[in-house]
């Protein structure tokens, strides 16, 4: 109990936005890199390894009047799976999910195939994704070679 | 009631788009055709858009000796640079371009998943003659085509892939096919040049029994095909490694003693040293009859798409 006032008092209350929680920790700084928090102009609260009963250890990030589309939440997802993601009104949770990767993601990777067809022309990326063990493999529906998670890059981090 | 052709107006991408049956399927009417068993120019004032992005002699001129023996007639290029793309147009668009011209376009391009992207923007059936290191599905159906005629049987057979077996397109695309078939397979190169995860991946979650080697000796007198591969210089930093393995992996009249006596050699060719011409008149060479089966097989392909 004393563990968790002290963790409220660092990470505060909002009243309308996102909470994401339970984000494994480590990618709590690349999720605000992903969504381009860096220049936004209003509250951010940060946690980073906070302890989690559920994770162990976590990062947890809330946004003050942001709101996350579609494509960032798959992005998050990407990053974070089994993150939940909290929608915020009046203080109180109005929606809460727990983000999972799709099976299909079309558009937000490039391929790591540099002779791939999709790194030639202008065209959306399309990955089947399925888990090896605790791993998550991508397979290029154009150029079928797969790949870990590890050695994809989000194409809004190269724009 | 009539059998509808399930490969009518479908694309040939990928040989694991293929199911074991629809395989058998394709062999089946490479036979006829083999057998001169079909209709007189099946194809006639059907048009063929033979679009070669990258050179290949080989595989061009069986696409198109193939169209023209079933009466159709062939359009296309052989250089990209003869194309709009020299001019900076994109694939797509001179995919979609082309398919309003021909009833099919064959397209061999350098960049891996070409022929993916052209089958979603063309209208009309595409068929792969290779797209960059990915895939060659009729190269695929060649070599699994001279298996049958030569063992009378895909299941059941043993057969060792040698030389390159890391960069060699022909080798993943075949072994990705026979994880539809009871085989056993066996991977003889140097470990520099072994066959990749990936592949390897295929093999294991079908459950086909596989090992590997480093020399042909090991598995000779077990094979019933020996399927040869070029080991490429260029692949070599260090060009005494490359005499040493080149030199491994040389096949002479010698080293088939200790084969069966209905061994059958494959290579996708070009050879270089790999094989001794020695070889060539001998009963196990089938090299040259696998590069000659290409046309039935085209023919076969083309007439399944387009009939």
């Amino acid at each position: 109990m004393q563990q968790q006032k002290h963790q409220l008092r660092h990470v505060s209350a909002i009243k309308n936005g996102y909470v994401i929680d339970h984000i494994p920790t480590g990618q709590g700084l690349r999720i605000l890199a992903l969504l381009n928090l860096a220049i936004y102009p209003k509250v951010i609260t940060v946690g980073l390894n906070l302890p989690s009963k559920r994770i162990g250890k976590k990062d947890i990030i809330k946004l003050e009047d942001r709101s996350i589309s579609n494509e960032e939440e798959s992005r998050i997802a990407l990053l974070a799976p089994g993150a939940t993601m909290a929608r915020i009104r009046n203080y109180a949770v109005i929606k809460k999910k727990t983000l999972e990767i799709p099976s299909e993601i079309t558009g937000l990777l490039r391929c790591p195939n540099r002779n791939c067809i999709t790194n030639y022309e202008a065209i959306d990326t399309l990955f089947h994704v399925y888990r090896a063990g605790t791993q998550l493999r991508m397979h290029c529906t154009y150029c079928e070679r797969v790949f870990h998670q590890q050695d994809m890059t989000d194409l809004s981090q190269l724009a | 009631m009539k059998k509808t052709n399930p490969f009518r107006n479908r694309d040939v991408i990928s040989i694991r788009d293929f199911t074991k049956q629809e395989i058998l399927d394709v062999l089946k009417e490479a036979e006829r055709f083999h057998k001169g068993a079909v209709p007189h120019e099946p194809l006639k004032s059907r048009m063929m858009a033979s679009c070669f992005f990258e050179s290949s002699t080989r595989t061009r001129l069986s696409f198109e000796s193939a169209m023209q023996k079933l009466g159709g007639r062939v359009i296309g290029f052989s250089d990209a640079k003869a194309t709009s793309t020299s001019k900076g147009e994109s694939l797509s668009d001179t995919m979609r371009i082309v398919s309003n011209y021909a009833d099919v376009i064959v397209l061999r391009h350098f960049a891996d998943g070409a022929a993916r992207l052209a089958a979603q923007v063309s209208d009309k059936p595409v068929i792969n003659a290779g797209d960059g290191a990915n895939q060659h599905p009729t190269q695929t159906l060649i070599d699994l085509y001279t298996i049958q005629k030569t063992q009378k049987k895909i299941d059941e057979i043993h057969i060792a892939f040698v030389g390159d077996l890391k960069y060699g397109r022909t080798v993943h695309s075949l072994v990705s096919a026979l994880t539809n078939f009871s085989v056993r397979l066996y991977f003889v190169a140097p470990p520099s040049l072994q066959i990749p995860k990936e592949p390897l991946q295929e093999v294991k979650a079908r459950q086909i029994k596989f090992s590997q080697h480093e020399k042909i000796e090991e598995i000779i007198s077990r094979v019933d095909v020996l399927y040869m591969t070029r080991i490429q210089q260029e692949r070599f930093t260090d060009n005494i490694e490359y005499q040493r393995v080149k030199g491994t992996y040389r096949l002479t009249p010698e080293s088939l003693k200790r084969g069966k006596k209905t061994l059958c050699i494959l290579h996708p060719l070009p050879r270089v040293t790999e094989i001794s011409p020695e070889i060539d008149a001998m009963p196990q060479a089938h090299y040259f009859q696998q590069a000659s089966y290409g046309l039935y097989v085209r023919q076969a392909i083309l007439s399944l798409v387009l009939s």
